[in-house]
């Protein structure tokens, strides 16, 4: 008898089983990758491109039609003009149909009446030229009534100028741009100094905060919710309340340290440089230690008990217990929360940007996407910002898979 | 150091400070009188309280309870710990006075219990370093925690005028009843504000539950089935996690605005759940996996098909799971503040979180902005407080995501 050996093919069941598995991830996969994926192809496209705001609405011909003149010199006036000041716009064209009861007199050109259909064709028109068609009509019948005919008739226009975003013209203008200067330097140093700080603060107080919650004890979870606040309300709520509280004229925070004689006169905290990042910072740790207190408790008292026994039997004291037992229990915890907390301060916008705007030294690099794209109204360079922050990520998260695969948990 | 008469001086003087610092940001935020805690002097009175209560054991000895109150009396003069200003009302300096005394004479009782004068075994030493600390952690966590809340409520009750005549006076005057509320009735009224919430509101809902709609099936598949790709697509989920929002939506405005979805409720409907999907599909697969398989096996076996095995059976089970991920996405999408931002721009469409940075304008009164800030606070506050179990267990089973 040969021996048993599982089957390596796959069965009818096992086809059927993933089948119906992609069948229940389809929706996900579909509207991940259109929402994520595609952005982020697009992203690197526009990186590319030197794509403005204002390029957002491409240049088009725009034409206005109205009846102009009085008894025996009626006209219907055509005008026409680049919605672009410096774009041209090739293939100009615009066809309308002029309503019944109405003779047309002499048409000129480029226009040309064929039955009651005028064909005007332009050809290029520059950025910001305009033109202005005259037809000379007569008409028999209501004026009121033919004036609302013409002027509620759109003429169909033809005519498209070079979309900067569809083309295939690629330069690297935005990068050499972004990499220009030493202001890049300066961006990327703010945010090294933000995730690094930011990222072992949370930790730290996070640990802190754990070892005082990890007793059981009446109002522990009180406490435990109480600690929680910062994450939980909403960042918009909490950053202007920071903003309000550290105002320099009516902030209570500079109230107090000039009535308590720490300081002489008010400090502006959001604005001054060096003042400016370590506040960003600080908030940053306020508002993210809860975070890591709620994972490092979890873990905390899923410690066996029979370890601290132990160590108590062999005389260990409190601090020992502390460094020899909980902190190497700890540290696959520890690690994880560092890497993915680090990924994520990297990331954050929206505290920076709601706190200070990015002024005052606070500039990192995703402040910077927003700034290139929307205050420079340069959204080419504020792809290519958004491409250095991806390939930061593609290293990080590198990392942090050679690194999860071995820390279970996560 | 391992002697009590130096551990218990040295602790003494430290807590003094703790304790002095507290009360006096205390009194001064709620009656908005001058306090000010003198280090020098807390570090000397702390210490020879420290001293005497390492010399004389007793519960309640005199010599305890005589130098805790003397401490409390010194504030009457201006050696105290606490230095009171001058034009403070004599309830307030009473307050003081009790208030450091009967503090001061449990906290330090309990730091220094089983402390003994002369020389400390390690354990005593390091059991009195971590009991000072805790102490400390209490108020510290605590201040950092409820000063901010306590001073977006109390800013939202007064006035511009009284605000920026003593930025530190929180007292409220209550005999005004419910113009109290002012800023509140304004914004409703004036605001829209109403509009924002329920919107808000809307949003939030929807987005929970098309969330559900999708990750439901997906993290049944990705926990129970066996497909190639399996990996990967666990993987590609935890990194699309790890996809600055600030990146996808520049592309996502310009799509929006050359589709005309920039600017609606239904663009907004549309990209939130795209967002917390990954989130959920993570969490609910981590749930999934450790349910029984066994439950499901024995349904399959009586003929049911997998999607009712699913619908009958695995769902039902984890309607704990499905409250935690709710609530989880509910706060995602009610504090989300980018997209709403940026797509965002006709008054009338406004969310919640998108209101309130409307009122962050010079025109218009800060009492109004933190108003603002507590009507988008209240809500997920309440919500959290009254399923705080469902949300803590939602927040560590996902929120790796901040």
């Amino acid at each position: 008898m040969s021996s048993a050996t599982p089957p390596t093919a796959t069965g009818a069941l096992a086809k059927r089983e993933a089948r119906l598995a992609w069948a229940l991830l389809a929706p996900t996969v579909i509207s991940v990758s259109l929402v994520v994926i595609l952005p982020l192809l697009a992203i690197i496209w526009i990186s590319f491109k030197p794509f403005t705001l204002s390029d957002l609405r491409p240049p088009a011909p725009i034409v206005r039609e109205s009846l102009r003149g009085s008894g025996d010199d009626m006209r219907i006036e055509y005008r026409l003009r680049n919605s672009s000041q410096e774009i041209a716009i090739d293939g100009v064209s615009f066809s309308d149909v002029l309503p019944d009861g109405v003779t047309v007199g002499e048409v000129t050109a480029p226009c040309v009446l064929d039955g009651q259909q005028l064909l005007c064709d332009f050809g290029t028109l520059e950025g910001g030229q305009r033109e202005r068609i005259r037809i000379p009509i007569t008409v028999d019948g209501d004026l009121d009534a033919f004036e609302d005919l013409v002027e509620n008739s759109e003429p169909d226009v033809t005519g498209s100028g070079p979309n900067v975003l569809t083309n295939l013209d690629f330069s690297l203008e935005n990068f050499a741009r972004v990499f220009d200067g030493s202001e890049f330097w300066g961006v990327l140093w703010v945010t090294l100094f933000y995730t690094v700080f930011g990222t072992i603060g949370a930790l730290v107080m996070g640990l802190f905060a754990a070892l005082l919650l990890n007793k059981s004890f009446r109002g522990q979870g009180i406490i435990r919710g109480l600690y929680l606040f910062p994450y939980v309300a909403p960042v918009i709520a909490v950053a202007f309340t920071w903003v309000t509280l550290f105002d320099p004229f009516s902030g209570s925070a500079n109230a107090l340290l000039v009535q308590m004689g720490i300081s002489s006169e008010p400090i502006n905290f959001f604005g001054e440089r060096p003042l400016a990042l370590i506040m960003v910072t600080v908030f940053e740790i306020w508002r993210y230690f809860p975070l890591s207190f709620l994972f490092i408790l979890a873990r905390m008292q899923s410690i066996d008990s029979s370890m601290y026994e132990a160590a108590d039997m062999d005389g260990a004291s409190p601090f020992q217990k502390f460094w020899l037992l909980s902190i190497p229990q700890l540290l696959g915890i520890l690690s994880v929360l560092f890497l993915l907390r680090f990924i994520w301060t990297f990331n954050k916008f929206d505290d920076i940007f709601l706190l200070t705007g990015g002024n005052a030294g606070t500039r990192t690099l995703t402040v910077n996407v927003y700034e290139q794209a929307f205050a420079i109204s340069n959204i080419g360079a504020g792809a290519a910002v958004a491409v250095v922050i991806l390939i930061c990520l593609i290293a990080f998260s590198f990392v942090f898979f050679r690194f999860i695969s071995r820390e279970e948990g996560l | 150091m391992h002697k009590g008469y130096l551990t218990g001086p040295v602790l003494g003087a430290l807590w003094l400070v703790v304790i002095a610092t507290t009360a006096a940001i205390t009194l001064s935020f709620s009656t908005g009188a001058a306090f000010r805690p003198q280090v020098l002097l807390c570090l000397i009175w702390g210490a020879i309280a420290g001293l005497v209560y390492v010399r004389f054991p007793m519960r309640r000895a005199p010599a305890r309870l005589g130098i805790s109150a003397l401490l409390g009396l010194s504030g009457l003069t201006g050696f105290g710990p606490v230095l009171i200003g001058a034009d403070t009302s004599v309830q307030a300096v009473l307050v003081t006075v009790v208030v450091m005394a009967v503090v001061m004479h449990p906290s330090l009782a309990a730091i220094l219990k089983e402390t003994p004068f002369a020389a400390l075994t390690r354990h005593e030493f390091e059991d009195a370093v971590i009991r000072f600390c805790t102490g400390f952690g209490y108020i510290f966590f605590t201040a950092i925690v409820v000063i901010p809340f306590y001073v977006m409520v109390m800013t939202s009750l007064k006035s511009q005028q009284a605000l920026l005549q003593n930025p530190l006076d929180f007292s409220v005057d209550l005999n005004q009843g419910a113009a109290l509320f002012r800023s509140y009735t304004e914004l409703f009224r004036d605001f829209n504000f109403g509009t924002y919430l329920w919107t808000s509101f809307f949003v939030s809902v929807v987005t929970v539950a098309i969330t559900l709609a999708f990750s439901v099936p997906g993290a049944y598949a990705v926990a129970r089935f066996r497909f190639q790709g399996q990996k990967a697509f666990s993987r590609s989920i935890l990194l699309i996690y790890m996809v600055p929002m600030i990146v996808l939506a520049l592309p996502i405005y310009i799509a929006f605005s050359v589709t005309g979805l920039r600017n609606s409720i239904l663009g907004i409907v549309m990209i939130y759940p795209v967002t917390t999907i990954p989130v959920a599909l993570y969490m609910l697969q981590g749930y999934f996996r450790g349910l029984p398989t066994e439950v499901e096996e024995a349904g399959l076996m009586d003929g049911l098909s997998r999607l009712a095995v699913i619908w009958k059976i695995t769902l039902p089970l984890s309607l704990p799971a499905l409250a935690s991920v709710s609530l989880y996405v509910f706060m995602i999408a009610w504090n989300e503040f980018l997209l709403a931002f940026m797509l965002l721009d006709d008054p009338s469409k406004f969310t919640l979180t998108r209101g309130v940075t409307m009122l962050n304008s010079s025109e218009i009164p800060r009492q109004h902005l933190m108003a603002g800030a507590v009507i988008a606070t209240v809500p997920i506050m309440a919500l959290f407080l009254g399923l705080e179990r469902f949300m803590t267990k939602g927040l560590t089973a996902g929120s790796v995501k901040g």
